[in-house]
């Protein structure tokens, strides 16, 4: 089954509303507690990105009886560095993003961590496409 | 799975109207036949839709007063929020005297219940033995929206029974000790809500409460009011137990305040405690504890209390600087080490908003959900009886309401019809039939 959001960007205020409604779904599926919150966890770090580095986008979402697979796609400004901006603690958020509290350089650090694939492409002045996948089948 | 919740409805007053389907939590009512039904399984007793009807027809449902008479040995446990209901009253020891003037045997306090949770929190979490940031257990309405609709976080709820349950526990304890049949002692919660009703009835974490009922406060602060009215200054007895900061639980940040966390967060009202929920699963949120409970102003705001909550909020401060140079406290203690505070069993996860056991076919009706949701006016409406345009898709994919019960979509279906009636009246017989009109195929 098949979902799409659309994300703003420069809406700081209300950040996380796709995620917050995926999460809705997966619940009602009744999708595993620990599956749920890896999933939530990941593509909340890639909406957050989105909207505060790359001027919002959208997701497409799929959940087969295998997998939760999570596609953000932008027209941003695309990420020079991967290797760089995979680092902890390596951020180059705005100074008002930071003063909203985001910019703490551990986004993609932690959506490594939380999902078992994960693959980010970038095109400088493009946009950049991030690509989640949790598997279901881990989970009793 | 089905718990019978406290929570319900007055049949005869209500009107029908939409105002608790749209501030319910859970989405757990439903206005059908032109009455609200609360689905069983999804309430979680938090007493927003008594609070928002304007017919009064919810009511939290505690036991019958009469009930005491049940028992040889009666014994009060109230809860703290009792003491802030009275104007004027700072001394606790005076609404406790007024109870056993009712008919009590003994009373011992919730507030002595919390101070010992208090001190069990305090170490299990220097022990390590629960999983950061935790979230209080003391309020069950909170503990059921978790199981309901935050099941990621059940690892985070403090695994330790209520202070209500704690002080019932040793009551009963030293009660037979002293040498009374435990059958001839009924224990009477005070209480300032439904969801501890529900909470004694059918707890979660253990088999059996030690609580033989609950009588709601507002019933009991009737009784108390004349008693209090009489009671002359010598007939006071000093019967508090309970410290200043086992009282003060009844208020939102008391707990905290109590186990002295420095890095928490207290929330009260239940939307803004949902927030904070989505938050913390959204691993956003940076900090030890969660004080979170259900009412504003905490259990000062339950909806079975007399006072208006700011007001005795403010009271409970008058208490506690009462308390700090007046107070005057029982020599008596019935606390015992033997006396467990832990949860014999795990917490449930309720998945009760999951569609069907069976993921192909919840998938499935995930699917057909979306796809009538894309075609109703998604304006949350509310007439069709469900809260959302949402809901309503789910009701119908779930067989418990039809497509019809949505007015634009009746409305949709009558223009339909009515264009084919159009068409079939533009139909005229043969026999005054003129060449290319009214015709089929001509
Ligand atoms: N969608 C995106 N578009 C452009 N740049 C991005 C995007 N996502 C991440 N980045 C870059 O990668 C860096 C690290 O991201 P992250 O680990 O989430 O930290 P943070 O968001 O706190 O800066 C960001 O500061 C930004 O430079
Ligand atoms: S905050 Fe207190 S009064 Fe309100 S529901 Fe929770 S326990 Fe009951
Ligand atoms: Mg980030």
């Amino acid at each position: 089954m098949k979902m799409h959001y659309d994300v703003e960007g420069g809406e700081f205020i209300n950040v996380g509303t796709a995620s917050s409604q995926f999460k809705k779904t997966l619940k009602m599926l009744g999708i595993g507690a620990d599956i749920i919150r890896r999933i939530s966890i990941s593509m909340y770090e890639a909406e957050i990105n989105m909207v505060i580095h790359a001027n919002g986008g959208s997701i497409d979402t799929e959940i087969t009886p295998e997998r939760i697979h999570v596609v953000l796609q932008d027209q941003g400004p695309g990420i020079e560095n991967l290797d760089l901006a995979m680092k902890a603690g390596y951020s180059t958020a705005s100074r008002q993003a930071r003063e909203m509290g985001f910019g703490a350089g551990m986004g993609l650090q932690n959506m490594k961590r939380n999902c078992d694939e994960l693959q980010i492409s970038s095109v400088l002045g493009e946009g950049t496409r991030v690509e989640i996948t949790v598997y279901l089948n881990q989970e009793s | 799975m089905s718990y019978t919740h406290s929570v319900t409805l007055d049949w005869e007053k209500c009107i029908g109207c939409t105002d608790c389907i749209k501030r319910c939590p859970t989405e757990a009512i439903r206005v059908r036949n032109s009455k609200a039904e609360i689905m069983n399984d999804r309430c979680i007793d938090c007493g927003n839709c008594i609070r928002v009807c304007s017919s009064h027809a919810k009511k939290a449902t505690t036991d019958p007063i009469e009930m005491m008479a049940d028992y040889k040995y009666k014994v009060a446990i109230p809860a703290p929020t009792l003491y802030t209901q009275f104007k004027k009253l700072r001394n606790p020891n005076i609404i406790l005297t007024a109870l056993k003037k009712m008919g009590f045997d003994e009373v011992f306090e919730v507030a002595l219940g919390a101070d010992v949770v208090t001190e069990y929190s305090k170490l299990l979490v220097q022990e390590k033995k629960v999983q950061l940031p935790m979230i209080s257990s003391a309020c069950p309405a909170i503990v059921h929206l978790v199981q309901m609709r935050f099941p990621t976080l059940i690892p985070n709820i403090m695994p330790v029974i209520s202070p209500k349950e704690a002080i019932a526990r040793y009551a009963r304890n030293h009660l037979v000790k002293k040498g009374i049949p435990s059958d001839d002692i009924g224990i009477f919660f005070i209480s300032p809500c439904g969801a501890k009703v529900t909470d004694t009835r059918d707890p979660e974490v253990f088999d059996t409460s030690m609580v033989n009922g609950v009588f709601s406060m507002k019933e009991i602060y009737l009784y108390l009011v004349p008693i209090i009215r009489e009671l002359g200054e010598d007939e006071v007895e000093v019967l508090q137990m309970g410290s200043a900061n086992g009282i003060g639980w009844a208020a939102i940040g008391g707990e905290s305040t109590a186990s002295e966390v420095y890095n928490r967060v207290a929330v009260d009202g239940i939307e803004n405690v949902i927030n904070i929920l989505e938050r913390m699963e959204n691993n956003k949120l940076d900090v030890e504890f969660v004080e979170a409970l259900a009412c504003v102003n905490g259990c000062l705001g339950g909806p079975l209390t007399v006072e208006n909550s700011f007001v005795a909020t403010n009271r409970m401060l008058k208490i506690r600087k009462y308390l700090q140079f007046k107070g005057k406290t029982r020599d008596l203690n019935i606390l015992d080490s033997s006396v467990s505070l832990d949860w014999d069993r795990q917490l449930s996860n309720k998945q009760v908003m999951k569609l069907d056991e069976d993921m192909f076919k919840a998938l499935e009706k995930m699917e057909r959900m979306e796809a009538l949701y894309e075609t109703l006016p998604q304006i949350d409406c509310g007439s069709c009886g469900s809260p959302t345009c949402r809901s309503f898709a789910e009701d119908v994919v779930m067989e418990h309401a039809r497509i019809e019960d949505c007015i634009f979509m009746l409305r949709e279906q009558v223009r339909k019809m009515a264009e084919d009636m159009v068409k079939l009246a533009e139909k005229l017989p043969p026999s005054i039939r003129t060449k290319g009109k009214g015709g089929e195929d001509e």
